[in-house]
């Protein structure tokens, strides 16, 4: 039973990813995930110097979802290197830098310092993160900006390069295919989506930040559509995102054209989810008679459908 | 080491409309749990319902349970009714299944004789202090518990301070039983009767201008002031960011956003940069 795929140079022994955001630095999870079972750890985003992130409340409980406004508090990739990346190699994590910039050369900058250091196998750049005003949205909102991002970052790296794309964009399949023009091995999405949340008594914004990034259950049916129209866009490999909570919903990911999925929200609500979804995965080939988990990918049979763009 | 358990609920006990508290089969929790400690639940137990809160909900750990050969077998929490989550915490049935996260976060540290601890409790900030008062009944620490509510009705649970021997000073703020006023004002009476000489320590839990109150007369006073914050939590393990508050370094570096659930609950009453932290 072949659980692996490839992601540019990298090998990753199965589809499950920890997803950056959500998983601290990996570091954080050590004591309840052996973090060499997951396909890989996607950490914190990281930018040169520290961040302090946004004043709480940061987080609202939405219908089957959440509402985040972290703002992108990290420690930088310095601290990142000298404090945490030690632990991650010692538990031999398959550790993808999720990397922030509010410049160009920011993105440049980190990407060069993390590929000069034993340890990090990937980086997703985030050029997608709501929750700050200034850099990331201003390039994954902006064809020729993501293609800029992507391009600089290829030229100083060896490393696999996975650009995490906004949903908050009329057509996500436009920038993946700017993504992989631009020399991407692979594209990540989705990102939060813009939303708020208003408490009636008080008539203030629930977040301190006002607006947030929406995840959770609820926005997985959105995401499987906007990865199943990416799929047919680009060739280089997708890593899905979600909603994910079970293993039927790593697979659907997958049929739609995901060669990987990240978990982020109900990692949350069941941090020894990873687990059950190998457990429910490999269910499901023995169930299907699937020898290599990637031979799903696209599959989704579309044949007796009609494709029908009408808002109800 | 944190577990997470499908806990079974042994019991229910109401102890008015908006306060029960609940009694759940936690062995592995209730073992390796120490004072001031949390536990993440799901209120609405394993299968996602519609219209149930998605995410776990912080509780302290309020007693540890224990089973005739005295060995610990469970975990009680105190439930005020506030929202959805703790709407479902107030009827749920004995014999339900609902998944523990836990022991969580930094727990108290309960002073050593000749040293007194002095807790301080406002309304549903009681809930950390019966394992602590426990460890330091151990230690044979002389405590005392300074408890305020609105009113008497909305003391609870004084019997199991008594049973560890603390000393109990009680106000509402309707004067029906004990100091009428909050509970800063005997405390504040009890710290300047107090020679300097006599070492005390305070432990705090209880609403954020409560805290920030106990916090001043604690400076003023010169004593040790530890408090338990309570913040809206996503995982409970460090890996959200959603739980942080405005402290100083430990070192007493300059203040950062930091996470209530593995750097506290329980912080150094100074490190708080109060005037950053939203009231409640």
């Amino acid at each position: 039973m072949d659980l692996s795929l490839q992601i540019g140079s990298l090998s990753l022994a199965n589809p499950l990813i920890a997803a950056s955001g959500c998983f601290g630095y990996g570091v954080e999870y050590a004591d309840v995930v052996d973090l060499s079972s997951l396909g890989g750890v996607a950490v914190k985003g990281l930018f040169l110097s520290p961040r302090e992130g946004h004043p709480p409340p940061r987080i609202v409980e939405t219908p089957s979802g959440m509402l985040n406004a972290i703002g992108l508090q990290g420690i930088g990739v310095h601290r990142f290197i000298a404090e945490r990346l030690p632990e991650l190699r010692e538990r031999r994590a398959i550790v993808v830098v999720n990397i922030c910039g509010t410049t160009l050369d920011e993105y440049v900058e980190v990407a060069r310092i993390l590929s000069d250091v034993e340890g990090v196998h990937a980086l997703e750049l985030n050029i997608s993160c709501p929750n700050i005003k200034e850099g990331g949205i201003t390039f994954g909102c902006s064809l020729p900006g993501t293609h800029d991002v992507v391009g600089a970052v290829r030229k100083v790296t060896s490393l696999p390069v996975i650009p995490k794309l906004t949903p908050n964009v009329t057509d996500v399949s436009s920038f993946a295919k700017a993504a992989e023009d631009a020399g991407a091995d692979a594209i990540s999405l989705v990102n939060t989506f813009l939303a708020m949340a208003i408490d009636v008594h008080t008539r203030r914004p629930k977040l301190t930040n006002i607006v947030g990034g929406l995840s959770g259950p609820a926005i997985r049916p959105i995401a499987v559509r906007m990865v199943y129209e990416c799929r047919r866009a680009v060739k280089i490999p997708i890593v899905g995102m979600g909603g994910i909570a079970t293993a039927d919903d790593v697979l659907e990911f997958m049929i739609a054209g995901a060669n990987a999925v990240q978990v982020g929200t109900m990692n949350f609500v069941d941090p020894f989810i990873w687990g059950k979804l190998l457990d429910g995965i490999r269910a499901y080939m023995t169930q299907h008679s699937i020898a290599r988990l990637q031979d799903i990918v696209g599959t989704v049979d579309t044949s007796t459908r009609e494709q029908a763009w009408i808002s109800t | 080491m944190p577990v997470d358990i499908d806990a079974a609920v042994i019991a229910n006990r109401r102890l008015s409309a908006d306060y029960n508290v609940l009694a759940l089969a936690a062995p592995q929790i209730a073992a390796a749990a120490r004072p001031g400690q949390f536990v993440m639940i799901k209120t609405s137990g394993g299968p996602m319902l519609s219209g149930a809160p998605l995410l776990r909900r912080p509780f302290s750990i309020f007693e540890i349970l224990r089973d005739d050969a005295g060995a610990p077998s469970g975990v009680s929490i105190f439930n005020k009714r506030i929202g959805t989550g703790t709407a479902q915490l107030a009827r749920v049935e004995a014999g339900t299944r609902l998944p523990l996260l836990g022991p969580l976060g930094r727990p108290f540290e309960p002073v050593d004789p000749p040293a007194e601890a002095w807790m301080v409790a406002g309304g549903v900030g009681l809930a950390p202090f019966v394992t602590l008062g426990a460890a330091l009944a151990a230690r044979g620490t002389r405590t005392t518990l300074f408890y305020g509510a609105r009113r008497a009705e909305e003391l609870y649970c004084l019997e199991l301070f008594e049973a560890l021997g603390a000393s109990i000073v009680l106000s509402t703020e309707d004067g029906s039983r004990g100091t009428r006023g909050r509970i800063t004002v005997p405390l504040a009476d009890a710290l300047d009767a107090r020679p300097l000489g006599n070492p005390v320590k305070l432990y705090v839990c209880g609403p954020t201008p409560m805290m920030r109150a106990c916090a001043r007369l604690a400076h003023r006073h010169g004593r040790a002031c530890d408090v338990s914050l309570e913040q809206v939590m996503g995982c409970g393990l460090g890996g959200c960011y959603s739980c942080v508050v405005l402290a100083a370094g430990a070192d007493g570096g300059a203040p950062h956003h930091t996470r209530t659930c593995i750097d506290g609950p329980v912080f150094d009453a100074q490190r708080i940069v109060w005037d950053a932290l939203a009231g409640h």
